[in-house]
Order: C-alpha cells, then structure tokens, then sequence
C-alpha cells in the first residue's frame, strides 16, 4: 500500500508538536546521544528525513526504540528543536495501532525482585498501550 | 506553610528508604511533610505527545488535591517531579490541554496550573537554607567523597523545571557540603542512566553506567547520591559489583542529622 508521505509528515508533527523545520543540521542532538550509537537512524537524520519528505522510512526505523526520552537533544539543541519528541511521535504512530505493542508484558522472562514500579511503569508506558 | 507530599509508587515500596528518610528529616528541619490523602501514580513518564490527555489526569489531580490545601505540593522522586512539573506546565500555557483536561475532570473551579511544585532539594535550598541545614548537621560526613549524580529527570528540559543550572547544577553539591562531605564534580552527573532501557536491554545500561560510575571514580568520588528510585537501581545493579555504592540522598541527610534508625541503606 502506498504511504502518503505528506499526510504521514502531518501526523508526526502533530503528535511530536516541535518545530522540526528549523533544524540545521549541526548534528548536536546525534553527539549527545547516549544512545547514538546505538541507534540505526541518528536523530540529525530522523529530522533530516522528516524535513525532505522521508517520513515512511522512519516507521521502520529502530532508532525510536532505542531512545531513553532524556531530553539531552531538546535541551542541547541550538535551535531549539525536540528530536526526543519527535520519537515519541515515531513511537506512538506504531503502538496505537492494535496488537502493535513493542514490549508485551508476556514477552518479559524475569523481572529482578529489586527491580523499582517506577522503572516498570516507565517501560511498558513508552513499549506498549 | 502546608508542604503536601506526593510520594509516587516507588517510595511506598521499592525505595521506602527514600522516603521515610525524607519524612523523619523534614520533621526535624521544621516542615513537616503532609502526604496526599489520596493519589495515584504519575504515570512515571511525561506524556509528550500534545493529544495524550488521559495520561496527564492522575498528575492533575495530585495537583488540585495540593490546591486545594495550600498550593505547595512536594515531590522527593525525580520522575514524579519531572512529570508533575511538566504536566502542571501544560495546564497553566497550552490552553487545548488545560480546556480538555478540564472538560474531563469536571472541578467547581477549573485548574490552570496554581499549584507550585517543589522538589525536596528546592524545599532545603529555598525554604531552609544551607547555612542553617549545617548548623543544623549534628553527625557531619566527614571525609567523605560524594558524588552527586543528577541523571536526566531532574533537570531537563530546564525551560520547564528550572531546578537548577541544567549543564552545571549545584544544588546538590551545595547539599553535600551542607552535610560536611566533600562534593565531587564529574562530568557524566547529569547524563542519562539507560532508564527503562533497562527492562529491555540490560547490556546498554550496563555500559551507559560503567561510563558514568568510570568517570565519578576517576574523579576522586566514593560514592553516589541521586533523587531518582529508577538511577538508584540501574547504578546499583550495573558496573563493577561492589564500587561505588549509591544512596538516596535523603539517607545522607538523616544520617547527618542523627536521625538515622535501624533500616538498612540502598545498598
């Protein structure tokens, strides 16, 4: 099925409500990335795709899942631009979707008997709805 | 002053040290903490997403029960804070958020963010002060090399939660002279942990915290404080066993100021 790129892009920046045309491309949110290298797609790039009408590629992309939400690209961001909300959108778009969650609880062996509510409650909030 | 207190699900379970600490010392200190007659969990996350407005009520109504009772509420967890501080934003500037919530919520008087939400460090820098805290200290740290590990929650993004400096804080640093230790400044304090992450990938978080533990320790730190159960955890149970043990700051405040009973720290 095709994807209409523009009502994707749309729907992203709805839901990431930041103002990713004002990205220059200085990379700074992909340095202070802890989880930079990790990530398939750095953000620098995830903006840069959603600025030149990539967005499909990113619903691919494993780079949202990798994100821990820490808030070092927003605040660090020169031009004021939130990369993290964006991959929250990213995030979003695909666990809406019914039977689309990333991190069933079923699929977890074992939980550490130490292991905090707080850290529980965080990662099936960003995984699952 | 009426400090309303808002536990969270953590501190009434997994980190009581966290907050029974906080509890005996606010006494002590002359602000005696008045827990929320009822609450429910912040959702441990900040919904970003504009059009998530069931996930932003439980923090709502945390802080309308606070002004209903003052208007101060209190916070000790670095995400509760981060995400009441946050959700409290939204209320009192984005109007489709506040009129939607409030639509929900259906209050006598709708909420647009009065309510003022302090973290417990701000309560001891603002309100007590840390000359008076060291007059106060009767079992000083001494020689005791701290390193205060910030994380991400408490202080980003600093727009919104304004603790402190968000690049280079001191609040905590300025706590751990208070008490008579030395503080150690290292350049990872307020990078991120892994988080969640840890749920799904334990190797990440056991480098991310190799690199912040490596670093504090090369610094000259002996051990960590944080605000944060989910830091705590992920510092406790990741990087070389037995190095750096990491408590709630709380647990170095009673045990400066001699209020420390029998429970165990967060070893």
């Amino acid at each position: 099925m095709a994807v209409d790129e523009k009502q994707l892009t749309e729907d992203i920046l709805r839901l990431a409500a930041t103002d990713v045309r004002r990205c220059m491309q200085c990379g700074r949110c992909s340095a202070n990335c802890p989880e930079g290298f990790k990530m398939d797609l750095l953000p620098h790039r995830v903006m840069w795709d959603l600025n030149s009408g990539h967005a499909s590629e990113l619903l691919e992309a494993d780079a949202p899942w990798q994100c821990l939400s820490c808030m070092a690209c927003e605040e660090r961001c020169p031009r004021g631009v939130s990369p993290a909300r964006v991959m929250e959108a990213l995030r979003l778009l695909q666990i809406r979707q019914q039977g689309n969650n990333k991190l069933p609880a079923e699929s977890v062996e074992h939980y550490p008997s130490d292991m905090p509510q707080q850290l529980l409650v965080a990662a099936f909030r960003k995984y699952n709805k | 002053m009426i400090y309303n207190y808002y536990p969270g699900c953590t501190l009434s379970t997994k980190a009581k040290q966290l907050d029974m600490a906080a509890r005996r010392c606010a006494e002590v200190l002359g602000f005696p903490l008045v827990e929320l007659p009822e609450w429910q969990c912040c959702g441990a996350v900040y919904p970003m997403a504009p059009d998530a407005i069931a996930e932003r009520l439980s923090a709502v109504r945390a802080l309308v029960a606070a002004r209903e009772n003052g208007g101060v509420l209190v916070t000790l967890c670095s995400a509760c804070y981060h995400v009441i501080k946050r959700v409290n934003h939204d209320m009192a500037t984005n109007a489709e958020i506040r009129q939607k919530v409030n639509n929900y919520l259906q209050l006598e008087e709708p909420y647009a963010g009065e309510t003022r939400v302090l973290h417990y460090l701000e309560v001891l820098r603002d309100e007590i002060g840390w000359e008076k805290l060291a007059q106060l200290v009767s079992h000083p740290l001494k020689e005791r090399r701290v390193g205060a590990y910030y994380g991400c929650l408490l202080l980003r993004p600093g727009a919104v939660l304004a603790l402190d400096d968000v690049e280079s804080p001191t609040v905590m640093e300025a706590f751990i002279k208070a008490l008579g230790a030395e503080p150690v400044i290292y350049s990872m304090r307020n990078e991120c942990c892994g988080g969640y992450l840890a749920l799904k990938d334990k190797a990440q978080c056991e480098k991310l915290v190799s690199d912040i533990k490596n670093n504090a320790a090369s610094c000259g730190a002996q051990e960590l404080v944080t605000a944060c159960p989910l830091c705590a955890y992920n510092l406790t149970a990741n990087g070389a066993a037995g190095s750096l043990p990491t408590r709630y700051f709380t647990e170095l405040l009673a045990e400066a100021l001699g209020v420390a009973e029998s429970e165990g720290g967060a070893e």
